[in-house]
């Protein structure tokens, strides 16, 4: 093995990100909810003058539960396939 | 840099900054979250090589979709129609997939932790040096124009003078950087993705409705723009004048081999995200999970810029108060109700902020480990270099902030350093197939090969193109004929030196040159790796397929 390769490997066995590093779906099915409901809310109350803007597509409702699947299904993939547990031994 | 015309101010209200608030807080709630997994340098610089393929490949994507891109790609729609697939379909699938299944084996597998990286081990220190120095250039000033891109449409769009924007945007990114390292660029990478597609896909329907849908659309271009218009490839026959001033075969070999290869395959801020992942198998699917939605994403910049060229026929012409670039920004201001808006402008910063983040994450990793740690303070502990990590992230933040105030008064000069460094990305690319191809090719060689690929393509740009020795019809055309000259001359010098120097000692290049293996441990797949739809081979072949079956309908 090269020098390189033998810092890497060590910094590799030392390194956090694998045990500690959150689960990034977490985020994104939760903001995106969020975002769902508050678009999708804009859309339930649209002002006529919105929807004529919008070519007579209700671009809010239809975004906002665009994004609040979209923010389901991260969470529901979590649920369903959660983090593998970190190694012991550390 | 004329960005945006004025008179494009949106009428956003408090929804739409509720929404652009949550987005700020949790990207700075990733940074502090990420903060915990960063033990060593290896997490800060490249999130431990731990990610997941579905991650890092989409981060490879995001990283390259900042607004300059996307603006600008729209433009192009704009500008020259539905050529604009050319930078997608040729411009971009091909290289990504050569990434994936045929270089991502010796830069993942030689543990490598950066571009440049790879040079000191296939090559020497002067190829090297040369490469990590202009690389941190190129990033700082890459920052740097994006930020004062970003000022500039914040300014157009909502109104906050330009100095507010440029520093907000920069201490945001300063800090989700120097506290979470590469896993929270990368985190938020991912985020604006979706963020961007939720802006974007509103606004190409509600466009193509505003036009009578693509039948509406498709008519109108024809009468107002002509056939070729609406076409790829009509008009390029050599000799054959169209708006893009090339031929096909400029195209095919200038954008779709020289360009388009040079950027995806050597450009750190993309393979940084493919090195960060958890083992060779997802390194390598990186790219090619990425291509998938990279070769529809041409449609949500497209359709927009199409959809500008007929509600504004004389957009970009001297005759219209609009330019190109305004194509987005102005249907976000005709066709999107506030709610739908606020997602809208959270996407265009998110994409300018991450389109920075990806340039300031790959320099401090190429200045610590590439120049500090191999010319200036060697073998230190690897806690000092973490903590030179975080110090030279804010401070590579500080310098694009200052290059974004100098570029605001003085933008020829940053358009001429960018036009400048892009020439240096073509040599890159024939450097790294040579020597991962060509056993034989010298230490000496890869410095020279550099030398002379960019020399050559600047003297036919800036004199040959610019000094009009040979007449060629637009900046466009000449790009793509100069990158195929410096690709020619980094070629022949390198064979020319390796023809009269040293080769390296077949010892040394194991797990660099095609046909050899890393010595040490060869890791166990994955579980689940071995699942039909994770294979490489499929994914690759797949988009390729994929992205020429897309050119079909826009050929004939």
């Amino acid at each position: 093995m090269s020098e390189l390769q033998r810092e890497v490997t060590e910094l590799e066995r030392k390194s956090a990100s694998a045990a500690r590093l959150f689960d990034i779906r977490r985020i994104i099915g939760g903001l995106f909810t969020l975002y769902g409901v508050i678009v999708g809310g804009a859309g339930v109350f649209a002002s006529s003058a919105d929807l004529k803007k919008a070519q007579g597509v209700n671009i809010n409702l239809w975004t906002g539960l665009g994004m609040l699947a979209l923010g389901l299904f991260f969470l529901v993939w979590l649920k369903l396939r959660p983090t593998a547990p970190p190694t012991p031994g550390e | 840099m004329q960005y945006l015309a004025a008179g494009l101010r949106l009428p956003t209200n408090g929804l739409d900054y509720t929404i652009l608030a949550i987005y700020f807080i949790v990207v700075l709630g990733i940074g502090f979250a990420a903060r915990a997994s960063v033990k060593t340098s290896l997490d800060f610089f490249l999130s431990g090589r731990s990610l997941p393929a579905w991650v890092t490949g989409l981060a490879f994507v995001a990283a390259n979709l900042g607004a300059t891109e996307i603006l600008g790609m729209s433009a192009t729609g704009a500008q020259y129609g539905v050529a604009v697939v050319h930078w997608y379909w040729i411009g971009a699938i091909p290289a990504m997939v050569f990434l994936g299944l045929v270089m991502m084996p010796f830069y993942y597998g030689s543990k490598v932790r950066s571009v440049p990286e790879f040079l000191l081990q296939r090559f020497d220190k002067s190829a090297h040096l040369l490469a990590s120095v202009l690389f941190a250039f190129a990033a700082v000033l890459i920052a740097g124009v994006n930020l004062y891109a970003l000022s500039i449409v914040v300014e157009a769009l909502l109104g906050w003078p330009q100095w507010v924007a440029i520093v907000v945007a920069g201490l945001f990114v300063l800090a989700y950087i120097t506290i979470g390292g590469l896993s929270s660029a990368i985190y938020n990478e991912v985020l604006q993705f979706f963020v961007i597609l939720a802006a974007l896909i509103p606004l190409t329907i509600l466009g193509l409705k505003r036009v009578g849908g693509w039948d509406g659309l498709t008519s109108s271009l024809k009468t107002s723009h002509g056939d070729n218009f609406l076409s790829a490839w009509g008009g390029t026959g050599i000799g054959q004048a169209n708006p893009l001033g090339a031929n096909w075969l400029t195209i095919v070999l200038g954008l779709g081999f020289v360009l388009s290869f040079g950027y995806w395959t050597t450009n750190f801020a993309e393979v940084q995200r493919a090195l960060s992942a958890k083992n060779l198998s997802a390194a390598r699917r990186t790219p090619l999970i990425a291509a998938f939605p990279k070769m529809f994403i041409v449609f949500l910049v497209m359709i927009p810029g199409l959809v500008a060229a007929v509600l504004v026929p004389k957009i970009g012409t001297p005759g219209s108060d609009l330019t190109y670039n305004d194509a987005i920004p102005m249907l976000m201001q005709e066709l999107l109700p506030n709610g739908v808006l606020g997602i809208a402008v959270t996407g265009l910063l998110a994409a300018f902020m991450a389109g920075m983040a990806a340039n300031v994450s790959s320099f401090n990793t190429v200045f610590t480990y590439d120049i500090w740690a191999k010319y200036v303070k060697k073998d230190q502990p690897d806690g000092y270099y973490l903590k030179f990590g975080r110090l030279i992230t804010a401070i590579g933040v500080l310098a694009s902030i200052g290059t974004a105030f100098i570029a605001s008064s003085f933008s020829n000069i940053m358009g001429y350093l960018q036009t400048l460094f892009s020439f240096f990305n073509v040599p890159m690319f024939v450097v790294f197939v040579i020597g991962m191809f060509w056993k034989r090719a010298s230490v000496k060689s890869g410095v020279w090969g550099l030398f002379a690929g960019t020399t050559a393509a600047m003297v036919n740009y800036f004199w040959i193109y610019k000094q009009g020795v040979v007449s060629i019809p637009t900046d466009q055309g000449a790009n793509f004929v100069s990158a195929i000259v410096g690709f020619v001359a980094g070629a022949v010098v390198m064979v020319l030196v390796t023809l009269f120097t040293a080769p390296k000692p077949a010892s040394e290049l194991a797990g660099l040159v095609y046909g050899t293996k890393s010595p040490g441990v060869e890791e166990p797949p994955a579980e689940g790796d071995a699942a039909w739809y994770r294979r490489p081979a499929l994914l690759g072949w797949g988009a390729i397929a994929l992205a020429a079956l897309c050119y079909v309908p826009y050929s004939f």
